[in-house]
């Protein structure tokens, strides 16, 4: 119906085009036309001559002058700003501002500004810049700006955003691994208990009670012998036989006890029952390929501290 | 038929007392959530106490609730004093009363259950929105009702604004509540993307523009004069600053939606419109300030004129700073920061709840035919209510001021200075002190409240003066 970029059709442009002209003039009328015959003749000063519920009374004083400059000065003021800003339709001003153009004037003066201080790492490789710490303090200062809001400033995650510092690894510790996880973004996907063909209560439960026995947590043995069984007709796919994941897939490592949602029983059951679904984004094209490698660099050196 | 026919009391009387009981609970749940920014685990982790629930409950009740209690008293007490004819209907007028209390309950009751439409200010689901239609055409059925019937020719300029407050709010109201219902408690708008973000601020702003702003004007133009007994400044200052005053407001609202993906011809004319207000907005100041010329040293000795009076003020002071943040390079700074939140609450404070508690102050002795039972805890109440705001709004303006230059610092590679949780630290010292300001003005109201309670229930009664005069034939 409409075009794309169009936030109105064609004749309400010209109805609100024609309407704020109109609007404007019409204050001046009013502050012009109230304010005739405002010269007040010496005397005593009377009232309309109307009274409302036995002392309401009005008087007609004259329009005070600095407020009517005021009027006035917004009045012109806006005339001018109409004319050299967009306001009036589809009327683009005389400036030619956008907003969109002025974002990207300060974008690509941004990164004339600031883009020489990481191009220039961007040939090093990981392994050695993660031992430059002027390297991982730019690195630092871009995780700060870019990842604290799901990872946490201290890089420690929070449930269902994995933590960096544990060396346990989703998706790969290695350089090139971050690097892509970063840059192309990465989603896990663990499928719900309809689709995972666990069909009953009973199934889930033995999973859950499996499962806390593979990570070595107390738990209800004869219902892991169950869901042991369960485990390797369903969630060896992707999980592989002994439960150590698959970081191919970003299936997590069942045995280690780090959880990425919770390791609780009740926790566990409900990642069973309603399955869950990991976004890392990917930030590539928005952050390119200079600043992704210096994120990357100060992640792996995190894995370096002990 | 007049010299024996009365004026309808008994519907002001049960808006008043409910303006400040509403008031009290509006308050306290501002309190409270205040008190959550500060000690975030008084929300107990239950879902009914979270900020994020109990927030639209504060704004709901204060602004709809307590505001909208005090515009149907006054504007009943004044339409039908100034126009010496009784309300059209007692019935429907009563109708309006039970309809409103019955809004705000369901407000009361569906918002801590998380059920909202997420548009500000209108977060009440389609049910309710249809219950706030049926009353708000009664409601303007008795109001206009009674200026048809009236016995002077004269429309007062009180009644302008209560009219214009009418008209608007059931259009702004109408208008951005359409929505296709899915469920009883579930509905999505009719509008989608900008336009709908557009359409909420057009509501948005008018709320503030014609509810908050225009009816409580009208309070103004009957309180002031009638309590400093001084005929209002400038009639023609009226007609100019009641006309330009309706036709910008309705055009402000896209200074909310500054630097967002609203086109950029829609923004520069809320942006214009915004600034246009300013000297509309100060007409309606002057001309209550200068109602006091020749009169001003009863601001000395009546604490009730004060309270009208500094509310005045108020209204002018955020009405230059409302214009000043609409500017978009003021907005790029002060956009999403308690500056917004200082801004607010210098109007909802200082404006709307200080005009309002001295016109009820003014009304209910007069409601009643009781004396007032204490000018003192009139006056206590004033500097109570006065270090209360003085406090929320200077911190306000500190802390963010302070979080709009902490989100924009950079550090010499580009890279942000400080992460969002930095900024949030910064703020606890302010929301400490806003907190307390808010328990100062709360504190005022339950002053009020005891002040009130003692003077309804007061043994010495004077005369209710509700008779209608009889009609004056010439003038």
């Amino acid at each position: 119906m409409f075009e794309e970029g169009v936030f109105m059709s064609q004749f309400w442009d010209w109805f609100i085009t024609i309407s704020t002209v109109l609007g404007i003039l019409a204050c001046f009328a009013l502050i012009i036309l109230l304010n005739r015959g405002s010269a007040k003749p010496d005397g005593e000063v009377k009232t309309m001559g109307h009274v409302w519920d036995g002392t309401l009374e009005e008087y007609n004083n004259p329009l005070p002058k600095w407020w009517l400059n005021l009027f006035y000065i917004t009045l012109v003021f806006s005339i001018v700003y109409l004319i050299l800003y967009p306001g009036l339709g589809s009327f683009k001003g005389v400036l030619g501002w956008s907003e969109v153009a002025e974002y990207e004037a300060e974008m690509a003066a941004a990164d004339k500004q600031y883009g020489p201080l990481f191009e220039k790492y961007k040939n090093q490789p990981i392994v050695v810049l993660a031992k430059d710490s002027a390297a991982t303090q730019l690195g630092r200062s871009l995780y700060m700006t870019y990842c604290t809001t799901c990872h946490g400033s201290d890089a420690r995650g929070i449930p269902g955003f994995p933590n960096l510092r544990d060396k346990d690894w989703l998706y790969g510790g290695s350089p090139e691994a971050i690097e892509m996880t970063i840059s192309k973004g990465r989603g896990g996907m663990m499928p719900n208990a309809v689709a995972n063909g666990l069909k009953t209560e009973a199934d889930i439960n033995s999973v859950t009670q499996y499962l806390l026995g593979l990570s070595g947590s107390q738990h209800d043995s004869a219902a892991a012998i169950e869901g042991e069984k369960h485990f390797k007709r369903i969630c060896f796919v992707c999980h592989g036989m002994g439960g150590t994941g698959m970081q191919a897939l970003g299936a997590p490592n069942l045995t280690d006890n780090i959880w990425l949602y919770g390791g609780s029983e009740a926790k566990i059951r409900e990642t069973l029952t309603l399955g869950r679904k990991g976004k890392m984004p990917a930030h590539g094209e928005f952050l390119g390929e200079a600043k992704v490698h210096l994120l990357a660099t100060y992640i792996y050196s995190l894995s370096l501290d002990n | 038929m007049t010299g024996t026919e009365t004026y309808n009391y008994k519907v002001i009387r049960q808006f008043a007392i409910m303006t400040i009981v509403w008031g009290i609970v509006g308050m306290a749940v501002g309190v409270y959530i205040a008190a959550e920014l500060v000690w975030p685990w008084l929300n107990f982790d239950i879902p009914y106490l979270t900020f994020s629930r109990l927030r639209p409950l504060h704004t709901n009740a204060v602004i709809f609730a307590f505001g909208g209690s005090a515009l149907f008293a006054t504007s009943y007490y004044v339409v039908q004093r100034t126009c010496h004819a009784r309300l059209v209907s007692d019935k429907l007028a009563a109708f309006t009363f039970w309809g409103w209390q019955l809004v705000i309950v369901l407000a009361a009751i569906t918002l801590p259950l998380g059920i909202t439409t997420t548009k500000e200010y209108a977060e009440l689901e389609w049910p309710i929105d249809i219950l706030i239609t049926v009353v708000w055409v009664a409601y303007a059925v008795v109001f206009f009702g009674t200026i048809t019937k009236r016995r002077i020719p004269h429309i007062y300029v009180a009644n302008w604004f209560y009219g214009a407050f009418i008209i608007a709010v059931a259009i702004l109201h109408i208008f951005n509540s359409l929505a296709i219902p899915v469920s009883m408690w579930k509905s999505y708008s009719a509008y989608a993307g900008v336009q709908d973000a557009m359409v909420q601020w057009w509501y948005g702003h008018n709320a503030v523009g014609f509810f908050l702003t225009a009816g409580f004007l009208g309070m103004m133009y009957y309180f002031i004069p009638k309590q400093a007994q001084r005929p209002v400044y400038s009639y023609r200052l009226s007609i100019v600053h009641f006309w330009a005053l309706i036709f910008t407001y309705i055009w402000a609202g896209p200074h909310h939606l500054h630097y967002t993906a609203l086109p950029d011809w829609v923004q520069s004319l809320g942006m214009v419109m915004s600034l246009i207000l300013l000297a509309p907005s100060w007409g309606g100041m002057i001309n209550g300030m200068m109602t006091l010329s020749g009169a001003w040293e009863k601001l000395r000795s009546d604490p009730i004129l004060r309270f009208l009076v500094v509310a005045v003020s108020f209204y002018g002071m955020s009405t230059f700073e409302g214009p000043m943040m609409a500017i978009k390079t003021v907005n790029a700074l002060s956009h999403y920061t308690d500056w917004t939140i200082g801004h607010v609450h210098s109007g909802a404070l200082g404006w709307v709840a200080l005009i309002s508690i001295g016109s009820l102050y003014y009304l209910i002795p007069r409601l009643f035919g009781r004396e007032l039972y204490s000018t003192k805890l009139v006056e206590i109440h004033f500097w109570i209510a006065m270090i209360g705001i003085v406090l929320y709004i200077t911190s306000m303006w500190v802390s963010g001021i302070m979080q709009g230059l902490m989100w924009r610092a950079v550090n010499p590679d580009g890279t942000l200075t400080y992460s969002f949780v930095e900024s949030v630290q910064a703020m606890h010292p302010y929301y400490l002190i806003r907190w307390l300001g808010g328990v100062f003005f709360l504190l005022g109201m339950l002053v009020m409240a005891y002040n009130i309670f003692k003077t309804v229930n007061s043994s010495k009664t004077a005369k209710i003066n509700d008779l209608i005069p009889a009609p004056v034939l010439a003038h």
